[in-house]
């Protein structure tokens, strides 16, 4: 055998493994559960808020994602000034925290005796065990994964498009709505998607921050949490339907993605 | 650049390194405990000799279901006795025994103008209490339920989480983002005084009993048993005392 094939079968046993190793727990959880026991479980009003209440929160979290972070990736992407390295480095930061520490960093910046807590209290506004808390930890933990994607996508355009639209009498916000935007579209999206996952399997930022509650706060992965010690099939069948969710968001997104053609243009 | 970076991760290794070494040879006890015991059984863990005690705190429910799944902890402890019977039930652990009890109370941040359970009737006050399946909001709910039917909506109404163990209740309060909530008098004692305990009435308080058992199949059975001998009389009784439990009811 040459040296290339016995190569080949190293990199081909590595995928393998990955591939063993991250789908066996997927796997074992529809295993686990019946098509029946699916449905029952889903018929749990319990359950069904949860599910509402996750699509809802990740929903709104993400679209303010979108629409604040689009405009910030994008003066990241294309303009270059002193502190740029730095901004990029502290907006990367929530992606490595652990999800605990994301919940006490909002408590004491949020909470009721945190920074801002005061300011909060006077303006009326209460986030803490609120369903409001729950987007705001949410947006918190999923906003690096769109803000990074987006910033990268802007980051391959060709800067002589950009240019070339100006020249033409395009204004700038213009070239950014019509040109940018469209042309960064696939990795915007694919932002969205990471970003909106991120997002349905929040957990530990939620508990500490919002709190658990059924209908308000109490999203799927808290519902499958609170069900593990009383009702494993439960927390099962809960799970099993988060990752078809997860699985189909990210099915929507590949799609959508590699069907515009400035997207593929742009891969 | 590169240099320094390297550098970094390598400080940042062998600091891993330094907090993580067990050099002592001493056998390595897993202890899965009610989050309740954290302060005393972690004061008790200093002073057991026979091993190295690790810790795992959660709600004693959680816990139950991971030993149900198959983890294998050397000792479970839980706030309950119902837990440890039904895993021994299920031959899953060896005989409990009833180590400590606990009183549940009323906790408020200090100062707070809440002073007794009507006062968590009133409209607009916050509570957190224990979800359901975990000791802690079982006896809460036990005690709720023995109220007239209108006070014990009222009082339900205003609650604003379900924890999954006492830490996230007293967590809430500590922070403020409840007004009171339902724990154990040693939770308040372990707040060293950011906590108020308000007593229930004697009439309503539940009887709260700590049962721990050697989990079956454990890797160091000769320790774990050392280490619940330690709780009925030795270093671990005087833990549980210095910390706010109570001693075991004599009705078990």
């Amino acid at each position: 055998m040459s040296r290339r094939g016995w190569f080949g079968l190293v990199l081909v046993a590595a995928l393998a493994l990955v591939l063993c190793f991250l789908i066996l727990p997927v796997v074992a959880i529809f295993v686990d559960t019946s098509p029946s026991e699916l449905v029952s479980s889903l018929g749990e009003p319990g359950a069904r808020e949860a599910l509402r209440l996750s699509l809802v929160c990740t929903a709104i979290s993400v679209a303010i994602i979108v629409v604040v972070g689009t405009p910030a990736a994008y003066l990241l992407a294309t303009r270059r000034f002193r502190g740029r390295a730095t901004i990029v480095t502290l907006i990367e930061l929530p992606l490595v925290l652990p999800p605990a520490v994301a919940g006490i960093g909002l408590l004491a910046a949020l909470g009721p005796n945190g920074l801002l807590g005061g300011l909060l209290d006077d303006a009326g506004i209460r986030l803490v065990l609120t369903t409001a808390g729950v987007i705001v930890a949410l947006t918190f933990v999923a906003a690096p994964f769109y803000l990074r994607q987006a910033q990268s996508a802007f980051e391959a355009l060709d800067p002589t498009w950009l240019d070339a639209s100006r020249t033409l009498g395009a204004s700038q916000a213009r070239t950014f709505l019509r040109i940018a935007i469209p042309s960064a579209g696939s990795g915007l999206v694919s932002g969205l998607a990471l970003a909106w996952g991120r997002a349905l399997g929040e957990f530990g930022a939620t508990l500490m921050f919002a709190g658990s509650f059924r209908g308000i706060t109490q999203t799927v992965p808290l519902a499958i949490y609170e069900r593990f010690s009383s009702d494993f099939t439960g927390a099962l069948a809960l799970s099993a339907v988060l990752v078809a969710v997860s699985a189909a968001l990210l099915l929507a997104v590949k799609l959508l993605s590699g069907s515009t053609a400035l997207g593929r243009a742009v891969r | 650049m590169r240099a320094a970076a390297l550098a970094t991760i390598a400080a940042l290794v062998l600091l891993l390194a330094a907090c993580g070494g067990n050099d002592s040879g001493k056998p390595e006890l897993t202890v899965s405990a009610a989050a309740s015991l954290n302060q005393a059984f972690t004061t008790y863990g200093k002073q057991f000799d026979d091993a190295t005690v690790r810790f795992s705190f959660a709600g004693s429910d959680e816990l139950a279901a991971q030993i149900e799944q198959g983890v294998k902890p050397d000792v479970y402890a839980a706030a309950n006795t119902k837990l440890p019977d039904q895993l021994h039930a299920k031959g899953l652990v060896e005989k409990p025994v009833v180590f400590a009890g606990n009183r549940l109370v009323l906790a408020v941040p200090k100062g707070s103008s809440i002073t007794s359970l009507a006062d968590v009737e009133q409209p607009g006050v916050t509570l957190a209490i224990g979800s359901a399946s975990v000791p802690v909001g079982s006896y809460t709910r036990t005690v709720l339920d023995q109220l007239p039917a209108s006070k014990r909506d009222a009082i339900l109404a205003n609650v604003r989480s379900e924890e999954p163990d006492v830490a996230g209740i007293v967590g809430k309060l500590t922070q403020g983002a409840v007004d009171a909530g339902f724990v154990y008098r040693s939770d308040v004692q372990a707040t060293n005084g950011r906590l108020e305990a308000i007593d229930l009435p004697a009439s309503l308080e539940p009887e709260v009993a700590y049962g721990v058992a050697v989990v079956k199949g454990a890797q160091h059975p000769q320790q774990a048993r050392a280490f619940v001998q330690g709780l009925l009389s030795g270093a671990g009784r005087r833990a549980l005392q210095d910390a706010g439990f109570e001693p075991p009811p004599a009705s078990k």
